[in-house]
C-alpha cells in the first residue's frame, strides 16, 4: 500500500503476529506496518476491519497490543528493535 | 512539585513562536510535544526533510521554513520535551503529563496551549474500510516517515490541504488517480476583491493557482461539486462512487484520503470549562479566547489553530502575542511591549482575513443533511447516523445525553471523530443552531494513562 521514498538508513527489525518485519529506525510502528504491506490492524467480531485513519493519534483506529500492552496507538509509538507487535480483537476499552 | 515560568503545550508553529520569545527573554521555559521531533503538523519531520534532496523535492518552501523556525528555538534555550503527552491541565495550571514511561505534575504561573488542529471527520459509508485515510494521514506519512502510495489515491473532499497533497503527490511521482472535489465556490473570491489586493494575501493566491496549475499539467482527472460519496468494498475500500455532472461515477482505487478542512482540537479546552463559540462561515467551534489570546481562566492562554484555525504563519504571529501576554503577567507590568503586541495582532488580522477568503471558497461541507442513516458516525462504537436520528426523535435532547442513549462519544477517541458529526446532525434535527446544540463534556484524562504510568507519578 506505500512504498518509501528513500533506500538506506538503519534498520529496526520487529515482530507482527508471526511475521518479521524490517522498518527504518525513527518511524512510526503504524508507517512501519503500512510499509509492510498490512493494512489491517484490528478485527472485530462485531464491526469491520479497521486499519490506522489520521496518524496523528486523534481516532484510535491504529490500536495493536504492544508487549503485552493492549490499546497502544501503534501512529504514536516508534519502532524499537524486538517489539512484538499483535492485533486486537472485539471492543475497545481505554483507561 | 516542580515549578517552572511558562509550560506551552505544543511545538507547532505557535508554541515554538511562543516558547522562541519568551527563553530568548531569560525565562525558563518547557514545551511538551507528542511528536519525535519539533514543527508540529505543517513542519513535522522538517529539519530531516529539508535536508534529505528526495524529500525537500516535494515538501518545497515550507521544509526549509520549518528548519529556520525549529533551529531558532533549539537555539533559545526552551527545554523542549518530545514524545510527552499532556494528559490534564487544571484551571490552577497544574499540568500532568507522561515522558518516558512515566506520569508527572508540573505548576506554572502561566500555560500556553498550541494544541493546533485536526482534520474535519468526514462521515460518509464505507469511511471506515481500510484503505480510507485523511489527506492529513497521508502527509504525515510523507513527512514523518518517508512514505508515499504504492499506487495513485483518489482524493476526496474539498480545502486548500487537499489540493497541497494533490501536489505533493505529483512530486513524488504517485500523482493521484483523481481528485473529487465536494464544495468548491471560486466566484465567492469575488466578493473579497479587496483583500486580494493585500501583499500576503497575494503571495497565498498565485501559491493556490500555482497548485491548480500543476494539477492541470499533470492531467489529474478532477470532478467538481460531487455529492453523495461512498467509499465501496467489503473487507476493504475498492471504490469511490459519487454524483458529478448529472451522473453517478465510480472510480476504483487501493487507497482514498479524505479531507473536509481542519478545525480547532478542542479536548483541552472543552476539559478546563471554558465557553466555546461556533463560527458559521467556519463551521467549528473554538474556546472564547480574545485578541491577547487569553482565556477567561487566569494564567491560561491559547494560540494558534488551536483558537481559530488561520494556518502557519498567523500562528507564528498568534505564538509571539501569547509571549507578550506571558511577560505582562510574569512582570505585573499590563504595558509591556505595546508596540510589538499591536504589531503581531495586526499581522495575525490579516492572515484571518485571508482564512475567511478561504472558507467563502470552500464552504463547509452541506452534506450532513444528506448523510446516510446506514453511515457509521461515532467510529468507536459504531454508530449510525439512522441510530443517532432515531435517538433525537425519540427524544434525546442534546449531545450529551445521546452518550447515554447511544454509547457515542464514550469510546477511546473520547468524541473527537463524532463530535462535530453528533452535534451537526441534531443542530438540523432539532432546527437549532450548532453552538446552541453545544457539544460533550470533555474530561481528563485527554490521553490514556496507564496504571503503571500513574504509579510511577512524580510530582517532586
Ligand atoms: C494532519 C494535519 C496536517 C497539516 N498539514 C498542513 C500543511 O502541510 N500545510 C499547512 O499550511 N497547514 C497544514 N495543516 C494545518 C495546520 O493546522 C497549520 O498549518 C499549523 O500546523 C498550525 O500550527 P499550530 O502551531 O497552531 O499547531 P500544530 O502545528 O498542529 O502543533 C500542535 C502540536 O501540539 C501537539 N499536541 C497537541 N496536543 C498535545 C498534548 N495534549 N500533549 C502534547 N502535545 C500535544 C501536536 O502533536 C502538535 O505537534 C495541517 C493540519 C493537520 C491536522
Ligand atoms: S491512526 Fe488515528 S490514532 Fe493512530
Amino acid at each position: 500500500m506505500f512504498k518509501r521514498l528513500e533506500r538506506g538508513g538503519p534498520t529496526v527489525r520487529f515482530r507482527f503476529e508471526d511475521e518479521e518485519i524490517e522498518a527504518v529506525e525513527g518511524e512510526s510502528v503504524a508507517a512501519a506496518l503500512l510499509a509492510a504491506g498490512i493494512d489491517t490492524f484490528r478485527t472485530s467480531p462485531l464491526g469491520p476491519a479497521r486499519a490506522p485513519y489520521c496518524m496523528i493519534g486523534m481516532c484510535f483506529d491504529c490500536l495493536v497490543s504492544i508487549d503485552g500492552v493492549e490499546n497502544r496507538r501503534a501512529c504514536q509509538v516508534a519502532v524499537a528493535p524486538g517489539l512484538s507487535v499483535r492485533r486486537q480483537s472485539g471492543a475497545r476499552r481505554v483507561g | 512539585m516542580r515549578k517552572v515560568d511558562v509550560i506551552v503545550i505544543g511545538a507547532g508553529p505557535a508554541g515554538m513562536a511562543a516558547a522562541t520569545h519568551l527563553a530568548e527573554r531569560g525565562r525558563d521555559v518547557v514545551v511538551v510535544d507528542d511528536q519525535r521531533t519539533p514543527g508540529g503538523q505543517i513542519y513535522r519531520g522538517a529539519e530531516r526533510n529539508a535536508a534529505s534532496p528526495a524529500r525537500a523535492r516535494i515538501l518545497g518552501a515550507d521544509a526549509a521554513r520549518g528548519a529556520a523556525l525549529i533551529a531558532a528555538f533549539r537555539a533559545s534555550g526552551a527545554r523542549y520535551w518530545p514524545e510527552s503527552r499532556v494528559w490534564r491541565v487544571t484551571a490552577e495550571r497544574e499540568v500532568s503529563l507522561t515522558r518516558n514511561g512515566r506520569s508527572e505534575t508540573l505548576g506554572t504561573p502561566v500555560v500556553i496551549a498550541a494544541t493546533g488542529a485536526m482534520e474535519r471527520p468526514v462521515p460518509v459509508p464505507g469511511w471506515t474500510l481500510p484503505g480510507v485515510m485523511t489527506a492529513g494521514a497521508l502527509q504525515t506519512l510523507l513527512k514523518g516517515d518517508g512514505l508515499v502510495p504504492a499506487e495513485p489515491p483518489v482524493l476526496v473532499g474539498s480545502g486548500p490541504l487537499l489540493l497541497l497533497l494533490a501536489n505533493q503527490l505529483i512530486a513524488a511521482g504517485v500523482a493521484p488517480a483523481a481528485i473529487v472535489e465536494t464544495s468548491v465556490r471560486p466566484w465567492a473570491a469575488r466578493g473579497e476583491l479587496s483583500l486580494v489586493l493585500e501583499p500576503v494575501a497575494r503571495r497565498d493566491l498565485w501559491r493556490g493557482l500555482a497548485m491548480l496549475a500543476k494539477l492541470r499539467r499533470a492531467r489529474v482527472p478532477h470532478y467538481r461539486n460531487a455529492t453523495e460519496i461512498r467509499i465501496e468494498g467489503s473487507r476493504r475500500a475498492e471504490a469511490v462512487s459519487f454524483v458529478a455532472g448529472g451522473r453517478r461515477q465510480r472510480i476504483a482505487a487501493s487507497l482514498f484520503a479524505l479531507h473536509e478542512g481542519v478545525i480547532p482540537a478542542q479536548q483541552l479546552s472543552r476539559s478546563l470549562g471554558i465557553a466555546h463559540d461556533f463560527d458559521e462561515r467556519h463551521h467549528a467551534f473554538g474556546p472564547r479566547v480574545d485578541g491577547r489570546g487569553e482565556s477567561p481562566i487566569p494564567g491560561i492562554l491559547f494560540a494558534g489553530d488551536c483558537v481559530r484555525i488561520a494556518g502557519a504563519a498567523a500562528a507564528e504571529h498568534a505564538g509571539r502575542i501569547a509571549a507578550i501576554s506571558a511577560l505582562r503577567m510574569l512582570t505585573a507590568d499590563p504595558a509591556l511591549d505595546a508596540a510589538a503586541l499591536a504589531d503581531e495582532q495586526r499581522q495575525l488580522q490579516a492572515h484571518a482575513r485571508i482564512q475567511s477568503l478561504v472558507d467563502a471558497v470552500y464552504p463547509p461541507p452541506a452534506m450532513l443533511a444528506a448523510t446516510p442513516d446506514e453511515t457509521v458516525i461515532c467510529r468507536c462504537e459504531n454508530v449510525t447516523a439512522g441510530e443517532l436520528r432515531a435517538a433525537v426523535a425519540a427524544g434525546c435532547a442534546g449531545p450529551n445525553q445521546a452518550k447515554s442513549f447511544l454509547r457515542v462519544g464514550m469510546g477511546p477517541c473520547q468524541g473527537r471523530l463524532c463530535g462535530p458529526t453528533v452535534a451537526g446532525l441534531i443542530a438540523e434535527m432539532q432546527h437549532r443552531s450548532v453552538g446552541d446544540v453545544g457539544y460533550f463534556r470533555i474530561r481528563a484524562p485527554l490521553q490514556p494513562v496507564t496504571v503503571g504510568e500513574l504509579a510511577d507519578m512524580q510530582d517532586a
